[in-house]
């Protein structure tokens, strides 16, 4: 019978493609042509422009300097996140989920801001906090540390944009096992870290994998928080996106697309570095 | 190691959503015993092993193994052995590795935690499977590494939640066996959480029935089949029918049954507990009352029947009872009560166990 | 119910993880934002309204409540239909697409501007039939529309998507042997708890489009009274030496982004989908 659902492995009622309703397909149809404008055809346009141009695009942007430099400087930044914010997402979990205290509900909004700020007042709230009439800056200033326009600016910003990621993540699945296996290890003597390190971290590595991919993804696309802080000042603050945005403004479009498509090629690992991870998931289940 | 429970209460909640799960409980378990808490869900006998466990804290009373006041030991230094209904099997290990972490986690060479896995597989009849995983195992096998993880570090004490609740009736009685067998075997003081009677008949020395977070009796199954201790004992064990009258004239009227109430003063609201195997029933052409079907289980028959004037009264009897013959839906039966217990429902003193 | 029994509780260890923990987040996060607030603040309630009654601002802000909204909406249905047609039908390059949803979780919004100028923009790959059409895409607002519509697109389909799986096929049938139509069980049966997911997943996606740069900023042209979004205006404020004005309309999108937070997490624990 057209359109009837039969079911899949998991219970839940699926159509074939074959056997679809005039109305199923036309709903399949939108689908298709909705996802295809927004997301494929962009998409196929910048892999257009990347063979068109051909290989010699990348390796010019790779002989420029200025490019190597902000590659790097944006691989350190990611890596600052990644470390950062990898232990302190685990940690973080962990204490939002096991832990009672006062304040808990606050915190849970909080956490989850950094999704909802726009980056360009990200860059600007630590502007203000550490320049000039700010909080923190009679502090700095007896350090001998500068954040504006300087190196640790970008990794505060970094830091900031990527900060839910492993936390939500890890957060998600320690709900989601419930504290079973963890009293069942304090029963049989387990230590704290002992209880953590052989039972709980075990458990949650997938979510963890899954978040620092996230993180490092958008550690390395993140563009407002870094052009504000950091003001793109060429070999010193320029990372990768502001290099395109500065080679954009300087009308050198072959420059901009080139680490353009180094960024999207990236990307496109990422995405499938976290598909495997689904996968992995999944099986697991 | 015995174990002594001292005036044990415990809250959950506060304000109006306050929930009183313990309210002083006091009860005693040998060294070497095997105890089942019986009780209904709800009733507080999960969280009173907790507390034993030290999974929970009370909010005042006490615990002592041996003698000895335990409130102040964490769960990990208390020497407990627990198995969780869910299993909670650490599901990244393998079987072997499940079994040897209370070893591990105390730092015994590697040689003893091997020897003692075996010496446990072989125990609870998992040879072969050391190094599969949780998820590949059946439920019963699952439940089974539990037992042998929760011994493996030779526990004071072992205490069981619910242990075969998620498995299916057949499996459920096999675990049944493993636990008697092996607690013959290794005689280390037990106690499991069950709302099964027939569980906690069948398997354990003593049986506590616990209610609303407090302890209704403490006995062997039989003493409590026979002379149960409060009404609540009478109603939850064994199968029973269960009415509510006022006395008149040293009887209490069941529809046109009447039920001997002597020693009670007329006019006294009961509760009349009559279980099945105390109830005669066989046929009479001027029988009380009318049957309404027979239901066939297995090896016993079940008798509903109606009682002029009166409520449904059930009955049960062997298959080749003689009381049978002729008994089919339709036809009028005589009831003889061997044995009633009325318990009255207001503040006059305790059970009435009367003989017809 | 909370998830704490007693022998889990933190002992010293755990308090001090805790401790370093709450540092952290207040440090990171708080104190900026609570920084840029007082910023905004600064010159007190008068000054504040001022800044934001310049027409520029005041447009500013308008263009980006709208195109959000207009995007949150067609999310909302879009996205649901997405969410549909991957979990309930089978065909080919299903997979493929499915991954392909996440997309815009991985690529910087920068990659987004560049490829969508690259493809509408007056030299890119449609930019001769653009032209001939008399069509603008790139640098007017169609353009801010589908860059929002990228990098928004994942948010419904994915709080969508478990709560579909979830879906008992029973549910369904005993509404069909009880006579009710396709549409009928579509509406009664599994609008209800699709709901809540549909709603988090858009809110959230409206408070991502409020504050989205990076994409806006290359495809837009960034024409005041325009294209010029809000986070365009703050950055040009920025840029132009007025952070007291940065900051002002920054607090309205500070104010808007705490309680949308506030809002989506709400929705979620409603969705089910189960929250600290």
């Amino acid at each position: 019978m057209p359109g009837a659902p039969w079911k899949n492995g998991r219970g839940c009622a699926v159509s074939d493609a074959g056997r679809l309703t005039p109305g199923q397909a036309i709903l399949l149809a939108l689908v298709l042509g909705y996802l295809g404008l927004i997301l494929v055809v962009p998409l196929a346009a910048m892999a257009i422009r990347g063979l068109e141009a051909g290989p010699g695009v990348l390796l010019e942007v790779f002989a420029d300097p200025a490019a190597r430099e902000g590659l790097r400087l944006t691989l350190i930044l990611a890596l600052i996140a990644l470390i950062g914010n990898g232990l302190f997402g685990v940690a973080a979990g962990l204490v939002l989920v096991r832990h009672r205290f006062l304040g808990r509900r606050l915190l849970d909004t909080l956490v989850d801001l950094p999704l909802a700020v726009s980056p360009v007042m990200t860059g600007l709230a630590f502007l203000l906090l550490y320049g000039r009439g700010g909080w923190l800056e009679p502090w700095l200033a007896w350090a001998g540390i500068k954040v504006g326009f300087a190196f640790p600016g970008l990794v505060l910003a970094t830091l900031f944009v990527t900060f839910p990621f492993t936390l939500r993540e890890v957060a998600y699945v320690l709900i989601e096992l419930g504290t079973d296996e963890e009293e069942a290890a304090v029963t049989l003597g387990a230590s704290p870290w002992q209880t953590f390190r052989l039972v709980t971290f075990p458990n949650i590595r997938f979510g963890l994998g899954y978040g620092l991919v996230l993180t490092l993804a958008r550690a390395l696309g993140e563009f407002g928080a870094v052009l504000v802080i950091g003001g793109a000042i060429s070999g010193q603050t320029q990372t990768a996106t502001t290099f395109i945005y500065n080679a954009l403004e300087e009308r050198q479009e072959a420059a901009a697309y080139g680490m353009a498509l180094i960024l999207a090629a990236a990307s496109v690992l990422f995405l499938l570095a976290l598909e495997w991870i689904k996968r992995q998931r999944g099986k697991e289940k | 190691m015995s174990i002594r429970v001292s005036h044990l209460n415990k809250r959950f909640g506060s304000g109006a959503g306050q929930f009183v799960a313990v309210d002083d409980v006091c009860l005693e378990v040998e060294s070497g015993e095997l105890v089942a808490f019986l009780g209904p869900s709800g009733s507080g006998k999960s969280t009173i092993l907790r507390i034993i466990a030290g999974l929970e804290t009370a909010d005042s009373g006490s615990v002592y193994f041996s003698g000895q006041a335990a409130d102040h030991l964490h769960a990990r230094s208390r020497g407990v052995g627990f198995v969780f209904q869910h299993y909670a099997l650490f599901r990244h290990m393998t079987v072997a590795e499940n079994i040897a972490f209370g070893l591990r986690v105390q730092g015994k060479a590697r040689a003893e935690q091997q020897r003692r896995v075996h010496e446990l597989l072989d125990l609870m009849g998992l040879a072969g499977l050391g190094e599969r995983y949780p998820g590949q195992l059946s439920g019963g096998q699952r439940q089974r590494v539990a037992l042998a993880r929760a011994l493996a570090p030779e526990p004071q004490v072992l205490l069981l939640d619910e242990p075969f609740g998620a498995v299916d009736a057949r499996v459920r009685e096999e675990l049944r066996h493993w636990l008697r067998r092996l607690h013959d075997e290794v005689h280390v003081t037990s106690i499991f959480v069950t709302h099964d009677q027939e569980e906690a008949f069948s398997v354990a020395d003593k049986v506590i029935v616990i209610n609303r977070g407090h302890v209704e009796q403490a006995a062997s199954p039989a003493a409590i089949l026979d002379h149960p201790a409060t009404e609540f004992v009478a109603r939850f064990i064994g199968d029973a029918n269960v009415y509510e009258g006022v006395t008149h004239g040293g009887y209490v009227a069941v529809g046109k049954l009447q039920v001997p109430a002597d020693g009670l003063p007329d006019g006294t609201p009961v509760s009349a507990v009559l279980r099945f195997y105390d109830l005669k029933f066989w046929k009479e052409e001027q029988g009380i009352a009318r049957v309404v079907r027979t239901m066939t289980l297995g090896d016993r028959v079940k008798v509903e029947a109606v009682i002029d004037d009166g409520p449904v009264i059930y009955s049960q009897f062997p298959r080749r009872s003689s009381l049978l013959t002729g008994i089919e839906p339709g036809c009028r039966i005589h009831i003889e009560v061997t044995l009633a217990r009325l318990y009255p429902q207001n503040a006059a003193a305790g059970v009435t166990v009367t003989a017809a | 119910m909370s998830q704490v029994s007693n022998a889990l509780s933190p002992e010293r260890g755990g308090r001090l993880v805790r401790g370093a923990v709450l540092a952290y987040i207040g440090f990171l996060v708080l104190l900026p934002l609570a920084a840029l607030a007082q910023h905004g603040l600064a010159g007190g309630f008068a000054a504040l309204r001022q800044a934001l009654s310049t027409p520029a601002a005041l447009h500013a802000l308008w263009l980006t409540l709208w195109s959000a909204a207009v995007m949150a909406l067609i999310n909302a249905l879009m996205g649901t239909a997405t969410a549909w047609a991957l979990v309930r039908y089978r065909f080919p390059g299903r997979s493929f697409l499915s991954t392909l949803v996440d997309l815009p979780f991985a690529i910087p919004t920068l990659v987004t501007g560049v490829m969508l100028v690259i493809l509408y923009g007056p030299h890119g790959l449609m930019g001769g039939w653009l032209n001939a059409a008399d069509m603008k895409i790139a640098f007017a607002p169609p353009g801010i529309l589908l860059a929002l519509l990228f990098v928004t697109l994942p948010f419904v389909v994915r709080a969508v998507e478990p709560v579909l799986l979830e879906q008992d096929p029973a549910e369904e049938e005993a509404a069909r042997t009880l006579g009710a139509g396709p549409f009928s069980i579509f509406l009664r049966v599994l609008l209800p708890p699709l709901l809540p997911a549909i709603l988090s997943g858009s809110v959230r996606s409206f408070a991502r489009a409020l504050g989205e740069f990076g994409s806006i900023v290359v495809v837009s042209g960034n024409i005041p009274y325009k294209t010029l979004t809000a986070p365009i205006y703050i950055f040009g404020e920025i840029e132009a030496g007025e952070p007291q004005a940065a900051a002002a309309v920054s607090l309205v999108l500070l104010v808007l982004a705490v309680a949308l937070t506030y809002a989506g997490r709400a929705l979620e624990k409603w969705a089910g989908v189960r929250s600290v």
